[in-house]
């Protein structure tokens, strides 16, 4: 090395000045240094932190519905998760688009996870729930398709301090009046699926249409029905009938028998998975469908592989992701892709909302430097914005609902279809934003953070 | 108040569905009334039957070949059923019948999902059974009318070999006596696995005929065996006549429920069976008592 060039004006030389300076900073640090090792216990401990995430390996709870009327659903969320777990872990390019500051795992830890049949039933899924946090000393338990599983859900993690993230959950009262501090809803719902589908509606079947809804008898019936009723209301739409039957219902024959005889011109279902698949299917055997123009608001997943285009054709509704968004959204467009290099299929929403979940939350776990539960909670009600694969998604932080955007779609004629999965047209994808209702509107009020 | 006309037509539709859940049912009273077994695999056998039904009707367009498929198929699985398990739980308690018949469920539903996965499978209506009816207060799918046909012959013919014929002469000898029909030189436990066949046959048989109306999951079973157990408690334990009322009862309470709160059909219906319970346990056909 040139000697003349490490010396500058004052003489002094470079290297002996780094390595004094060197010297003095290791010498400021060195107090320090104790208090580095502990960072990790700069927070208490609570719940499973910070037994948890002592090892190497950080345990996610799925409790999911392998059986009962909504096991399709919950075998697609699985697929979700586990793509997405598969990415976190080995750091794939994909994941930073939402969660830019994963490596490998969350926080350096293996994501690991395991997997319960919550039957579609909250008592089950509540002990799923529990075992997963006592036994498998989990961070973060997540998965549900029915909106009593998620509220269950959220009541039993709330408890136990714990993260729950619900998947799918249609009922308003999920962020609403049952919301928790440590529960997340990223889905959209009853309130802005009807905001957003009653123009949609009002504009291609008319105003002023009298209409028949088909209601199963729990929370996300009842309020997705209110919604829809308060929404086309504001287009001049009325409610000639209501059928409210009891939840996996097989028969509707006497419903439609009743509906047939109501004067309407419209056929709501507010059914959801194998329901809406029998009554929709039994409404065509009735010749309702001749008579009555059908819409399903709020579409569960597998609706129209599982009806036939025959019927769902010209049926309008909303679902949570389609995989035609690909054409529009690069970011659908990879996950679509990395969806059916692993399983040969098309995700459904089900699958994507798991996907986004897992990845939002090692986003906010990235964030918040720490597992410790209410950083986390924290950390997510900053409401960071992500790029999702339809567009930007955030949590808002009064009360913990997700802002996804969501298509409206039309069912294809069976002539117009590309290929077996191109079931359904979009017709316009919804801003989350503005359909999403206003903070407080169904009674939210977050509890504490220990 | 309902219209007149609406009244007429629940009080059709109740008919149909009743018959339709006294045929689903009738597999179950078969079972249980001659060998004294609840046989909680009933709702699995209807799905297996079901499944294979819409698998013959997938490779053939034959919705005869479907209904043989089935009900051959739940024959042969109930004649396993029995030769390898059940016969070894005649004699053993109530809840251990219960117990093994439903584990044995759980085994055939989830070979099921593990063969066609959890999404439905739709299987169409036979092409002699599409389109509507118009029937002046109702207008009526045609394939449920020619359920109820089907119910109704079905049920006949049952009626016909268990109260006209030897076989059935022995069947009901053994509902009231099996040491005497020992006894008397007949090998009981032949025809125990034949009844035990022809109950598990009933089941699959049924699941063929209502897999048009319905989508096929394979969680189908518990709302199967549910309804198939409130028909026999109301009709009564082991009495052939007994699910037919029963069914028709079922149905009928639905229905008509169904006018003035739909939400409340199913509650009526399991009220009804409660009041049933409490004031004539054997059922409104059922005999009294059996050891």
């Amino acid at each position: 090395m040139n000697e003349s060039k490490d010396r500058n004006e004052n003489g002094v030389d470079r290297r002996a000045f780094l390595k004094t300076g060197l010297g003095v900073a290791g010498g400021i640090l060195l107090p320090g240094i104790p208090n580095i090792v502990f960072a990790a216990d700069k927070y208490p401990a609570l719940a499973n932190y910070p037994d948890g995430v002592s090892g190497d390996s950080v345990f996610v709870g799925l409790a999911v519905d392998l059986t009962g009327p909504y096991s399709a659903e919950g075998a697609d969320e699985r697929k979700g998760y586990e793509l997405a777990a598969e990415q976190i872990n080995e750091g794939n390019s994909a994941v930073h688009k939402m969660s830019p500051l994963t490596k490998k795992g969350v926080l350096g830890k293996k994501l690991t996870y395991g997997v319960a049949d919550s039957e579609t039933k909250p008592n089950t899924a509540v002990q799923a729930a529990t075992r997963f946090i006592h036994e498998n000393k989990a961070m973060m338990v997540t998965g549900s398709v029915s909106s009593a599983v998620a509220i269950a859900l959220e009541k039993v993690c709330d408890r136990e301090k714990t993260i729950y993230l619900a998947t799918i959950s249609g009922s308003n009262e999920t962020t609403g009046v049952d919301c928790q501090r440590y529960g997340f809803r990223l889905c959209y719902y009853a309130y802005s699926a009807s905001k957003a589908i009653a123009p949609v509606l009002a504009k291609s079947l008319g105003k002023n249409r009298k209409a028949a809804y088909l209601v199963p008898d729990y929370t996300y019936g009842h309020t997705t029905h209110d919604s829809m009723v308060e929404f086309t209301g504001k287009e001049g739409w009325t409610e000639v009938g209501q059928q409210v039957h009891p939840l996996g219902a097989k028969d509707y024959s006497s419903y439609l028998i009743n509906i047939a005889n109501s004067g309407a011109d419209t056929l709501v279902v507010i059914d959801y998975g194998a329901d809406a698949v029998n009554s929709i299917k039994q409404a065509k055997q009735f010749g309702i469908l001749d008579k009555m123009s059908l819409v399903v608001p709020y579409m569960s997943p597998f609706l129209g592989e599982e009806v036939g285009p025959e019927i769902m054709q010209g049926v309008y509704g909303s679902m949570g992701f389609w995989w035609t968004l690909e054409d529009t959204y690069p970011v659908a467009k990879e996950f679509v892709a990395a969806f059916e290099k692993k399983f040969n299929e098309k995700p459904h929403d089900s699958a994507y909302i798991a996907y986004l979940n897992l990845l939002l939350w090692a986003d906010a776990v990235e964030r918040a430097g720490t597992f410790y539960g209410p950083e986390v909670v924290k950390s997510y009600e900053k409401g960071v914005k992500r790029e999702g694969p339809v567009g930007e998604v955030w949590f808002r932080g009064d009360d913990h609902q997700g802002i996804v955007n969501f298509p409206i779609v039309r069912g294809k004629k069976p002539g117009d279809m590309k290929n077996k999965d191109d079931l359904f047209e979009i017709v316009t994808v919804a801003n989350g934003a503005e359909f999403v209702a206003p903070v407080g509107h169904f009674g939210c009020k977050l509890g504490a953070y220990v | 108040m309902p219209s007149m006309s609406l009244v007429l037509s629940q009080l059709f539709n109740g008919l149909a569905e009743g018959l339709l859940l006294a045929l689903i049912a009738t597999g179950l009273t078969i079972i249980y009334g001659t060998l004294g077994i609840i046989n909680f695999a009933h709702g699995a056998l209807f799905v297996v039957g079901a499944y294979a039904g819409y698998t013959v009707f997938g490779a053939t367009n034959s919705f005869v070949l479907a209904i043989l498929a089935g009900s051959a198929v739940t024959l042969v699985v109930g004649l396993i059923m029995e030769r390898s398990i059940v016969r070894l739980y005649y004699g053993r308690p109530p809840e251990d019948q219960l117990l093994v018949t439903f584990g044995i469920g759980i085994i055939l539903v989830e070979l099921v999902r593990a063969s066609y996965g959890g999404i439905g499978q739709s299987m169409p209506e036979p092409t002699w059974g599409q389109g509507i009816v118009p029937m002046g207060f109702l207008i009526y799918p045609l394939y449920r009318l020619e359920i109820l046909a089907i119910s109704a012959a079905t049920l006949a013919v049952l009626y016909v070999v268990l109260y006209r014929t030897r076989i059935g002469l022995i069947v009901r000898a053994g509902i009231e006596d099996s040491l005497m029909v020992n006894i008397l030189g007949i090998n009981v436990k032949r025809v125990f696995l034949l009844v035990f066949g022809i109950g598990a046959m009933a089941a699959g048989y049924a699941g063929v005929i209502d897999a048009p109306i319905v989508s096929l999951t394979p969680d189908m079973d518990a709302r199967i065996l549910v309804d198939s157990f409130v028909v026999v408690v109301i009709g009564g334990v082991g009495s052939f006549p007994g699910a037919i009322v029963g069914g028709v009862i079922a149905g009928e309470i639905l229905s008509l429920t169904s006018m003035f709160n739909p939400a409340y059909s199913d509650v009526m219906l399991f009220a009804v069976m409660a009041l049933v319970l409490i004031l004539r346990p054997q059922g409104l056909m059922g005999s009294e008592g059996r050891e």
